[in-house]
């Protein structure tokens, strides 16, 4: 009857087995515990039974005992009071002379989590860790992570943390290699302190122990190996050849493990070095043979495998075969498989390469038949020489007439037509014949800007695009954008035809036409803008580089999963630290200088000019037991000085709050003093923004300039910091920039102990000092503090850009917040340009980097307003008056060195102000124009 | 480290629940159950599942799904590993790993979980150890319990745990003392039309039966260890000898495990075992199409090639097929438009023959491409990529084993 528990459980009451467990006898005693845990296991709550489970615990039947352990663990989170009873066996059974029996009694006490219990666990565990047994020894090291798990300050208080660094050092492999997983579980959650301190000596310790540990300890010895920056070239190369052997071990996460050990410290190794080409020979079978295991583990090798082909095309460019699509692969495989075949695409293979994808469009899984036909298209503008073949295998794909492999093949020639325009138009006939067929946003839209790009082509375009407009209104953005756009194209081909004189729509032309429309209907006009779409690239989705490196360092891990640095997504790891791949560093030169590989945490560092991206937002700490931050704070990214995590949980949510899908990972030049910063990135989030956030400026944004300071506005009301409220505003004074705040104490005891710190920001705003409330605040008082501030803090691109993150600490507790400040405060006093300069820039800015607004409702003459936004170190550089319209030319500088020049037309007829923006950093634009029009409006 | 697991049944149910750290609650599963909605087949569930607060890493055994919560960074093919690693032990210990085999012994189920997870940490995986601190159930052994009112939990240390042989466990007797390997390998090619080979390469895996008292140290080696290139290992093999050696020098777990997989796919090593010739044509006009399909032997080094099966995916507009075969019987599915002729074992003297005429949707355009074949076979006493155990050598123990190798290949997808 032992083996039906589970259909007896369900129907036996709570009465019953209360009797049973009760009875005298040992058996039945034991057959009741045992339904108890059956019932648990199915979820059913038997907590009522605690007292009397816990009654059965002193007994010498190892089972019972372990099934008695087992019920605890369950149900003493919610029975605190019950579970102090066993404490006491506990402490004896710690004791016992049976290693099995102290092991289990520190293993399951660690798993109480109830902390009356885990203060009677110090001393047990302390013995335990240094238990002549290994058995124990290795079992008290998780119970150190499970502990920290519960209480972190207890730990360190204990010095846990110490001896289990010791525990690295221990002649048992199994030993260490837990002491290295729990070492690696406590720094995930616990980044500032340098827990796992990995040198020479340490390394050849853990790859001793490599060798002979369990298949899992391996896998903890080796990730923590690769956190390790090898002095140089040497160092890095016998670490590599001792790690190599794992490659050839059965558990699929060893493989990978050691994969990324060895692709991280390969970028040591010289290029020319013999061991370098043996080592990229090696990695490719393994990695292989991945592809053979269950179909879950080879969905995440091939995630991996796509990364380490963007990083190392080399290893697997002979191996496409083992990427071609089984029919009976998952889906999610399949649509693997097929990334990286385009990945490996190359003239030599496209041919055969072609045929698979040819004969994939033809199955039946309708995403994979879409992401098939789309990785023709990629073919065709990653390989030119098969371009001409794509295409055809495209029209004939295009003929079998099933709805969405058209619509599917048509978007795909779209960007094909991008990439080498005027090349393949003869197809477009066939194109248009299935025009009615379209259904889909994406197809149509793309069928749109065809028919506008190659209009003087096709003898009915008028008809063509007439019959999409009857439907205008009911369209998506998408296809409306494309639809204005083309539209306007069209009008342009048309004005071109009438004046054969230029060949090109002239851009003054352009220009106004846009400003036509912008002047009669600005949400038409911000969908022509936002329909301008760069130009299709080599590869469109390659991971951009630094995040790459970043993933390298991360390979085998969930982050390679979703090719994201962890600390955008998983939870309980804040503060991440960030990884790089090491510089290569010779033997010879690190004698002389010795620090050069070896920068904190075996990170090395990345050129000043990289700012890192909003993904480090949880790596960045801000260090409020600091003193006043020094005024030098490098602007070399995150520095990698793990302080104390203060901003740590709090900024998940601001986070949340703040970051655009999608865009948080361009890097841009915003440097300071440079002067200038790349233009033209893809999709820039500030045009995402649009026009349509302009004309509906949040009142939360508080605004100052040099004559008008704005009122304070509540940043962080007392409801959400425990009482303490928190307005402010930023003001620019005597040309230094300050940030007004009003502190207000509405909770029930006095404040003490205020300090600040800004997250990075775009502008590298910092605190030039402290906060200085030297004064205790009482209760109900209010207290006005001004924080200088200078721009040489750390520098991160925020989203919006202005935006600004801030921690406040007092004595109570952080709390966090964000506020946004006016661009107009990095307006800089010597903004004024020459005028023959501001010609030259004018014209020297590429026209894309100009932007054009509108102000609607003012009734300022240009002299006042001139005046006004002098105020602001907004400089009239020159003024001209045409056709009842005043000019003004205005130049404006920020702190960070970059100009933007603008043209303000003034209308005596209209109220409306235009304004015309040139930057080389557009993104400021937006900005800048919201600034315009609070300086004059006020 | 892994947080909770929970076991589905395909009908969404969730039967079983083991949590290693805090419990979460089982509404988790709910973003699981979306997934698979959206899935549609049970095989397409993602392996990886984002939600909120956690990381689902889920895997499909014999229609069950094992759902694993994860909350902090871990290489999910740890997790995905140590998932198989729990259904090969339910299989192990039950015999089958099905949901009526696990509620029956849904006690031990939870005793062996506890016992391979630590917090989250792997503690004992080892089917050796386990069994050592858990005993299976046996019929024979729940009687004797209730007996002598003992229990099937091991009293004694786990001393494999300890040492540096891990996988086996101290004391082990048998009064037969045997070994024995199988070497299996599956083809998997890809021909095209004329019979070129376009893509092949061979699966191989060396499983072993070794059932030899105390610490045997074993040595096998090959004639021909040249052929393995690509191999994974047992961690119980001694890796440096091999890389030196070629020879595989290991002191085995005891009872079944796998001794080492391998990859061969240097295509000129991979010999065909079988020829094919076909035919597969349709008419323009009239609806109707004709097959022709021919079997025969090829490199077989003279053993029989059995358990033929020649499956043929049709095109849509095929209604139906009116052959004849000369050997084994056919079928053909109008629904799924597949075409199974089952042949058996392939005569050499005559070959097997499918021919006759395919009847189509008629109006419907003449499809274009030919139908692709699908072969399954099977070979005994043959290794197809020619690898062969030269002989197996024992240490360390006194006694005479029985020893054998057997040689199998095969041809499924």
């Amino acid at each position: 009857e032992t083996n039906k528990l589970y259909c007896t459980s369900v129907k036996c009451c709570i009465f019953e087995l209360k009797a049973e467990l009760n009875s005298d006898k040992k058996e039945k005693k034991k057959e009741a515990v045992k339904k108890v845990i059956a019932s648990m296991t199915v979820g059913k709550d038997v907590s009522a039974l605690f007292p009397d489970v816990v009654n059965c615990m002193q007994t010498d039947n190892l089972e019972l005992k372990k099934l008695v352990y087992l019920y605890l663990m369950n149900y003493a989170k919610s029975q605190p009071d019950m579970a102090i009873m066993a404490v006491n066996t506990f402490v004896k059974d710690c004791e016992d002379p049976n290693p099995l029996i102290r092991a289990l009694a520190v293993r399951t006490m660690g798993c109480i989590r109830v902390d009356k219990i885990t203060e009677y666990l110090c001393e047990p565990l302390r013995k335990c860790l240094k238990d002549e047994d290994p058995y124990v020894r290795k079992t008290a090291a998780v119970c150190v992570a499970k502990l920290h798990d519960i209480n972190a300050q207890l730990v360190e208080d204990q010095g846990f943390l110490d001896t289990l660094k010791d525990l690295i050092s221990d002649s048992n492999p199994m030993v260490v290699a837990n002491a290295v997983a729990a070492l690696s579980e406590i720094s995930e959650s616990h980044p500032n302190c340098n827990l796992l301190d990995l040198n020479p000596q340490s390394i050849n310790k853990l790859l001793t122990a490599l060798n002979e540990c369990t298949e899992w300890g391996q896998i903890f010895i080796l990730d923590c190996l690769a956190n390790y920056t090898p002095r140089d070239d040497r160092e890095s190369q016998s670490i590599c050849e001792r790690v190599t052997p794992r490659l050839s071990h059965a558990n699929s996460a060893v493989v990978l493990s050691a994969v990324k050990v060895l692709m991280k410290f390969m970028e040591m190794l010289p290029k020319d070095l013999d061991y370098y080409g043996t080592l990229l020979k090696k990695l490719a079978p393994p990695l292989v043979t991945l592809l053979s295991a269950e179909p879950e583990l080879q969905y995440v090798a091939l995630r991996n495998i796509n990364l380490i082909v963007q990083k190392r095309p080399e290893i697997l460019k002979h191996e496409m075969k083992v990427f071609f699509v089984k029919y009976n692969d998952p889906i999610y495989v399949k649509l693997e498989k097929l990334d990286i075949m385009i990945r490996l695409a190359s003239q030599a293979n496209i041919a055969q390469v072609l045929a698979e994808l040819k004969e994939y469009a033809t199955e039946v899984d309708v995403d994979f038949v879409r992401k098939a036909v789309r990785a023709i298209g990629r073919c065709a503008i990653k390989v030119e020489q098969s371009a001409e073949r794509c295409v055809s295998t495209l029209l004939d794909l295009i003929q079998t007439k099933v709805n969405y492999v058209v619509q599917e093949a048509i978007v795909v020639i779209k960007d094909i037509f991008r990439k080498y325009p005027n090349k393949y138009e003869s197809v477009i006939a066939t194109l248009c014949e299935n025009l009615d067929s379209l259904d889909e946003p994406e197809a149509r839209a793309a069928m749109i800007w065809i028919v506008g790009e190659y209009a003087e082509r096709i003898d009915n375009a008028d008809e063509l695009l007439e019959s999409f407009l009857e439907g205008f209104h009911d369209e998506s953005t998408q296809v409306s954008e494309t639809h204005t756009h083309t539209h306007l194209q069209h009008v342009l081909h048309k004005h071109t035809q009438n004046t054969p004189d230029s060949d090109n729509p002239d851009l003054r032309d352009r220009g106004y036409i846009y400003w036509r429309l912008l002047s009669t209907d600005p949400v038409a006009a911000k969908e022509v803008v936002l329909a301008e779409k760069p130009l299709i690239s080599e590869e469109t989705d390659l991971i951009e580089p630094t995040l790459l490196e970043e993933l390298i360092c991360h390979i085998g891990s969930l982050a390679s999963v979703y090719h994201k640095p962890p600390n955008a997504f998983v939870e309980g790891s804040r503060g991440v630290q960030h990884k790089r791949l090491p510089a290569r560093t010779a033997s010879g030169e690190s004698a002389e200088s010795p620090d050069a590989g070896q920068s904190v945490g075996g990170v090395s560092d990345a050129p000043p000019a990289v700012i890192p991206s909003q993904g480090d937002l949880l790596g960045d700490l801000l260090n409020l037991d600091l003193a006043p931050p020094s005024a030098s704070v490098p602007v070399v990214p995150a520095s990698m000085q793990m302080g104390v995590d203060l901003l740590g949980g709090g900024l998940d949510s601001l986070v949340g709050l703040h970051r655009p899908s999608g865009s948080q990972y361009i890097a841009v030049g915003l440097a300071g003093g440079t002067g200038g910063m790349p233009a033209g990135l893809g999709g820039t989030p500030a045009m995402g923004g649009g026009l349509g956030d302009l004309f509906d400026l949040g009142g939360g944004v508080g605004m100052a300039t040099g004559s008008y300071v704005p009122p304070k506005a509540v940043w962080l009301p007392a409801m959400k910091a425990k009482g303490l409220e928190i307005s402010g505003t930023f003001a620019r004074r005597g040309g230094g920039i300050h940030m007004d705040l009003s502190l207000t104490n509405n909770a029930m005891s006095i404040m003490t102990d205020f300090a600040i710190q800004f997250n990075r920001n775009s502008f590298g705003l910092a605190p030039a000092g402290p906060l200085q409330v030297l004064t205790p605040l009482a209760q109900n008082q209010t207290i006005d503090v001004s924080l200088p501030l200078n721009t040489n803090g750390p520098i991160m691109k925020m989203e919006p850009l202005n935006n600004l993150q801030v921690a406040v600490k007092n004595n109570i507790d952080v709390f966090y917040f964000s506020c946004q400040y006016p661009i107009s405060l990095l307006f800089v006093e010597d903004g004024k340009m020459d005028r023959q300069v501001f010609l030259a820039t004018w014209k020297d800015i590429p026209s894309e980097n100009e932007t054009q607004y509108q102000i609607k409702d003012f009734h300022l003459n240009s002299d006042a307003a001139s005046t006004k936004l002098q105020g602001s170190n907004v400089f009239t550089v020159a003024k001209r008056t045409v056709d009842a319209q005043d000019l003004l030319y205005q130049s404006i500088k920020l702190t960070n060195g970059i100009w933007a020049l603008a043209e303000l037309r003034i209308q005596s007829i209209t109220p409306n102000y235009m304004l015309a923006l040139k930057c080389r950093a557009p993104e400021v634009s937006q900005y800048i124009c919201q600034c315009y029009e609070l300086l004059l409006r006020n | 480290m892994i947080h909770s697991l929970f076991l589905i049944n395909n009908a969404g149910d969730i039967f079983l629940e083991k949590h290693w750290k805090s419990v979460i609650s089982r509404s988790v599963c709910d973003y699981f159950f979306e997934a698979q909605e959206k899935a549609m087949e049970p095989d397409n569930v993602p392996p990886v599942i984002r939600t909120p607060h956690h990381y689902l890493i889920n895997i499909y055994r014999d229609k069950i799904f094992f759902v694993s919560v994860i909350q902090t960074e871990v290489p999910p093919l740890f997790v995905i590993e140590f998932l198989h690693r729990v259904a090969e032990m339910f299989q192990d210990y039950f015999g089958d790993c099905s949901e009526v085999a696990i509620k029956d012994n849904v006690v031990i189920v939870y005793e062996l979980l506890e016992e391979m997870l630590d917090n989250g940490f792997p503690l004992a995986t080892e089917s050796n150890i386990l069994k050592e601190l858990i005993k299976p159930p046996t019929i024979l052994r729940s009687m004797v319990n209730s007996i002598t009112g003992s229990s099937n939990v091991g009293e004694t240390l786990p001393t494999g745990q300890l040492s540096t042989v891990p996988w086996r466990r101290a004391g082990v007797k048998y009064t037969n003392n045997e070994a024995y390997f199988d070497v299996v390998e599956e083809i998997d090619a890809i021909l095209d039309k004329s019979g070129t080979t376009v893509f092949a390469e061979i699966q191989g895996v060396i499983d072993a039966c070794v059932k030899l008292s105390g610490m045997p140290d074993l040595t096998l080696s090959f004639m021909n260890p040249r052929l393995l290139d690509d191999v994974s290992f047992h961690p119980c093999v001694r890796f440096k000898r091999w890389e030196s050696e070629r020879v595989l020098s290991f002191i085995p777990p005891d009872g079944n495990f796998r001794l080492m997989s391998y990859h061969v796919n240097a295509q000129n090593l991979v010999a065909i075992p079988v020829y094919v010739r076909q035919n597969i044509s349709f008419f323009e006009s009239g609806s109707s199409g004709r097959l022709d399909i021919t079997l025969g032997p090829k490199q077989t080094m003279g053993k029989t090639v059995e358990c033929v099966v020649v499956t043929v995916h049709m095109p849509k507009v095929v209604l139906n097929a009116n052959l004849t075969a000369t050997q084994g019987n056919y079928t053909y599915d109008p629904v799924t438009k597949i075409l199974v002729w089952d042949i058996g074992k392939l005569n050499q003297q005559k070959l097997p023959n499918l021919k006759g005429s395919l009847s189509l949707q008629s109006g419907a355009p003449k499809p274009e491409e030919n139908p692709s074949l699908n072969i399954d076979l099977k070979i005994q006493q043959l290794a197809i990529s020619g690898l062969k155990v030269n002989r197996l050598d024992m240490y360390g123990e006194k006694y005479k084993p029985f020893k054998g190798v057997k040689y199998v290949t095969k041809v499924f997808r």
